[in-house]
């Protein structure tokens, strides 16, 4: 059937029908970080919500300790971002009744979110996911994910609004892209090193306090979270309100 | 051999109103080894005794997580209390999950008696064979609950239970005590609590038994105690909180005034079984006088005679 | 002139083209059987679609924090489109002894959810609150309706409201203010607004609430005053409003006020009479 809706400006043809119906997703902004150092690993996220250019809150938390020393994020979509770390938390719990109370280790808890989040392949949450934790050999580890699953370990990642204007930086930062020993005229890449954890928390401040500037669903506060072998710490910035 | 009529299944009453497959069931829970719960204003402490089927095996599981304030402990058969604590685990989750709020533990406990019942109303199927004792500490009324769950779905609140073999002695134990432990000035510690319990353990203890931290499940939970089980080598710690780890009435030194209650302990127990016709753990032959009798007194009419 | 009278009134396919049946199904039954035989088919290409357009409409609930409870406001207007249709709407709704929910948007929705959270008071009620004490709290309400929310957008049939719920925290005593949309998206803030008053309120709420934290220094009087100017600044600016209104206070030691009937006091129209064609103004 054709079907064709001629604009009173033109006589041009629309094959397609105009779709209107139910969006069930929207963009809530907000954008997070993770790093992982040698026995430490970070998230960090703003804490400002919004929906179009309404800021619903300044302080809505959108990174969690899920337990066993796992940090969480989801950012993008508010709705299904609460609804997957709801879902992994209530899942964690049964694997600890059914495991006699032990510890999920980030690989398998990672592995586990590939499932949450393929499981709805056809109706995506959509959301960019981070978890952060310590591996079975107590080094900081961090996976990050795209909203069907696909997973990967990482040194360093950034999610949300602001992800492509932080990545570069830590690119750059934290794993030494383009960075060159001097006086070896660009022959010689800087060696890599494992940061220090206030180094880490410098440069997360600064991707934040930069991405405030720059990105308008970005600021008000900033909330990170440390993982270290004694357990998981948060800690608290205030970021620019405008 | 006359052959009871009435206990084919689970819904048929026997003609003077009785449901023996029910009765059985509750009979179930006497064969295991037993369990006790006390409550005091702040907490509950649960403890059990685990048997093992043999030397080299596992001791059974007797106290069960159900969530960070609640727990169970079970006595009679365990499949059944996995069935039931994996159904009470579901009921806490999602009570948190859309209410934002930890169950309470009386809608907890009425939620698997309402499934027990349906079981004793519908034909084919079999009442649990379990027994349970419900802890909880419910956060929005803050206070501390112990419910005793049976297989007929009845559920009963008490100040301390206890269910399994022998299991009278733990309550004379309980209620010869209920002053220090409940009484208006008694405000006992959560160590307090627990060692009263295993002393009320200490009572169902066969001759040549001790507590063990081989044999003895501790369990507590509360305000500001998020619920915590000490099994095996945790254990120790409480029974060594003990003055003695075997049961009174075989302590040569024994508390005199217990005795003459305490041996007649078995013969109690048997009085119950045959009231309510159960085979309990006696020999086929005593079973079957057991229920014949009750046959004679409930439906001597039937008078049916045993086909083989 | 095209004699068939099912086209009669409607218009013409040679200036605007047939008439797609497939937006909103509006295919008729009639027009069904006329192209039975056609090779095209006149079934919907779109999945199935429970959802519709919110038809009878409330604007705006407006509410903040203070240092012993929270206020709640929201308009008696039902809209049919632009069309002020019912006058007498009441969106502001109890739930258990200190809960107060406030709704906008689609108001058949609104009633659905009052049967749902009258159905959610009677569980507790009956089920849960054997001895008392054990009442429902706003955390509760508010986490039950995003989940119901929540549900029925995964559903593609979503309740088509933006929700503000008002009360105090299990403790009893900090009081508690969330939103939650037909989404499902959650927020929580000292200063909450829905609708058109997220645009034009929530700057005056927050000129008295610059941040979250803050409500401990507001008094009940210095918030209701806030709430009513909000009001009367959203009658000024929003076509969708009126100047009848409920608000309702809950304070932590136990008081719940509800207010039906109140007005938008001190409107200043003086301006108007220098519009050009407003009123009766002869220019």
């Amino acid at each position: 059937m054709n079907s064709t809706v001629a604009s009173e400006y033109s006589s041009e043809v629309h094959s397609t029908p105009i779709e209107h119906r139910f969006n069930p997703y929207s963009d809530n902004g907000g954008t997070v970080l993770g790093i992982a150092g040698e026995d430490f690993a970070v998230l960090a996220g703003d804490t400002r919500q919004v929906v179009g250019y309404s800021i619903n809150s300044r302080y809505e938390p959108k990174i969690f300790n899920v337990g066993d020393d796992i940090v969480m994020t989801a950012n993008g979509f508010a709705a299904d971002g609460a609804a997957l770390i709801d879902k992994f938390k209530n899942q964690l719990k049964w694997y600890k009744f059914d495991h006699n109370g032990k510890k999920l280790s980030i690989k398998s808890a990672a592995r586990y979110i590939q499932h949450l989040l393929y499981g709805k392949r056809f109706f995506p949450y959509y959301v960019s996911t981070l978890i952060a934790g310590l591996d079975e050999e107590g080094k900081g580890a961090v996976y990050s994910y795209d909203p069907v699953g696909s997973y990967e370990k990482e040194q360093c990642r950034a999610g949300g609004a602001a992800a492509s204007l932080i990545m570069p930086f830590l690119d750059n930062q934290v794993n030494f892209k383009n960075q060159y020993v001097p006086g070896t005229d660009g022959k010689e890449k800087r060696p890599l090193r494992y940061l220090s954890l206030d180094e880490v928390l410098q440069l997360v401040k600064d991707a934040f306090s930069s991405a405030t500037e720059r990105h308008i669903q970005v600021g008000d506060g900033l909330e990170i979270f440390i993982v270290t072998k004694e357990g998981v710490r948060v800690e608290y910035y205030p970021l620019k309100r405008d | 051999m006359f052959r009871n009529n009435y206990d084919n299944d689970s819904v048929t009453y026997s003609p003077t109103g009785r449901l023996f497959q029910v009765e059985y069931a509750l009979e179930a829970i006497k064969q295991g080894s037993a369990a006790v719960g006390i409550v005091s204003s702040t907490h509950v402490a649960l403890v059990a005794l685990k048997r093992n089927a043999e030397e080299l095996g596992s001791y059974q599981k007797k106290i069960i997580k159900i969530d960070d304030h609640m727990g169970i402990a079970l006595a009679g058969l365990a499949p059944d209390a996995r069935v039931l604590s994996n159904f009470l685990r579901k009921q806490a989750m999602t009570s948190k999950m859309i209410y934002n709020k930890p169950i309470s533990t009386q809608s907890a406990v009425l939620s698997i008696a309402d499934k027990a019942q349906e079981n004793t109303q519908s034909y084919g199927s079999r009442p649990y064979g379990v027994g349970l004792l419900v802890g909880g500490y419910d956060e929005s009324t803050d206070s501390c609950h112990l419910y005793e769950f049976q297989p007929s779905g009845s559920v009963l609140e008490y100040y301390g239970a206890a269910i399994g073999a022998r299991s009278q002695a733990a309550r004379t134990y309980l209620e010869r005590n209920l002053d220090t432990i409940r009484g208006s000035e008694a405000h006992l510690s959560q160590e307090e609590l627990i060692v009263h319990a295993l002393n009320a353990l200490r009572d169902t203890l066969a001759q040549d038994v001790e507590l063990t931290y081989k044999n003895t499940s501790v369990s507590i939970v509360g305000k500001n105690t998020p619920f915590a089980l000490y099994d095996d080598e945790n254990v120790q710690q409480w029974i060594d909180k003990l003055d003695a780890v075997s049961n009174s009435r075989n302590r040569s030194n024994g508390d005199d005034d217990d005795d003459d209650e305490d041996d007649n302990d078995d013969n109690k127990d048997d009085a119950v079984k045959t009231e309510t016709g159960a085979t309990a753990d006696a020999g086929e032959s005593a079973a079957d006088s057991a229920v014949g009798a009750n046959i004679q007194t409930d439906a001597g009419q039937e008078d049916r005679m045993e086909t083989e | 002139m095209n004699h068939d009278p099912f086209k009669w009134g409607r218009p013409n396919d040679a200036t605007y083209g047939a008439y797609n049946h497939h937006i909103a199904q509006a295919t008729p039954y009639a027009y069904e059987e006329q192209h039975a035989s056609s090779t095209s088919t006149t079934t919907s290409s779109f999945p199935k679609m429970n959802t519709q357009n919110p038809i009878i409409t409330g604007t705006s609930v407006i509410s903040l924090k203070f240092k012993d409870g929270v206020i709640l406001a929201a308009d008696n207007l039902g809209s049919y489109g632009s069309l002020a249709r019912f006058t007498n709407i009441e969106r502001l709704i109890r739930v258990g002894k200190e809960t107060i929910v406030g709704i906008s948007g689609d108001i058949s929705d609104l009633q659905q959810i009052e049967r749902i959270l009258e159905e959610l008071e009677t569980t507790q009620e009956v089920y849960d609150n054997f001895d008392g004490g054990d009442d429902l709290k706003a955390p509760h309400v508010h986490e039950y309706l995003s989940r119901v929310m929540y549900n029925r957008r995964s559903n593609m049939n979503p309740l088509w409201n933006a929700i503000v719920v008002g009360g105090f925290d299990k403790d009893g005593k900090t009081p508690f203010l969330k939103y939650v949309d037909l989404l499902g998206v959650t927020y929580g803030s000292s200063t909450i607004a829905t609708g058109f008053g997220a645009h034009l309120a929530v700057p005056l709420l927050r000129q008295l609430i610059p941040e979250d934290k803050d409500y401990v220094n507001i008094t009940e009087e210095q918030a209701r005053e806030c709430i009513l100017n909000a009001m009367t600044v959203l009658f000024y600016r929003d076509a969708r409003s009126l100047d009848k209104f409920s608000l309702v206070t809950v304070k932590n030691d136990g008081e719940f006020k509800f207010e039906k009937e109140l007005r938008c006091e001190g409107q200043r129209w003086k301006f108007a009479k220098d519009i050009r064609g407003y009123g009766s103004a002869q220019q």
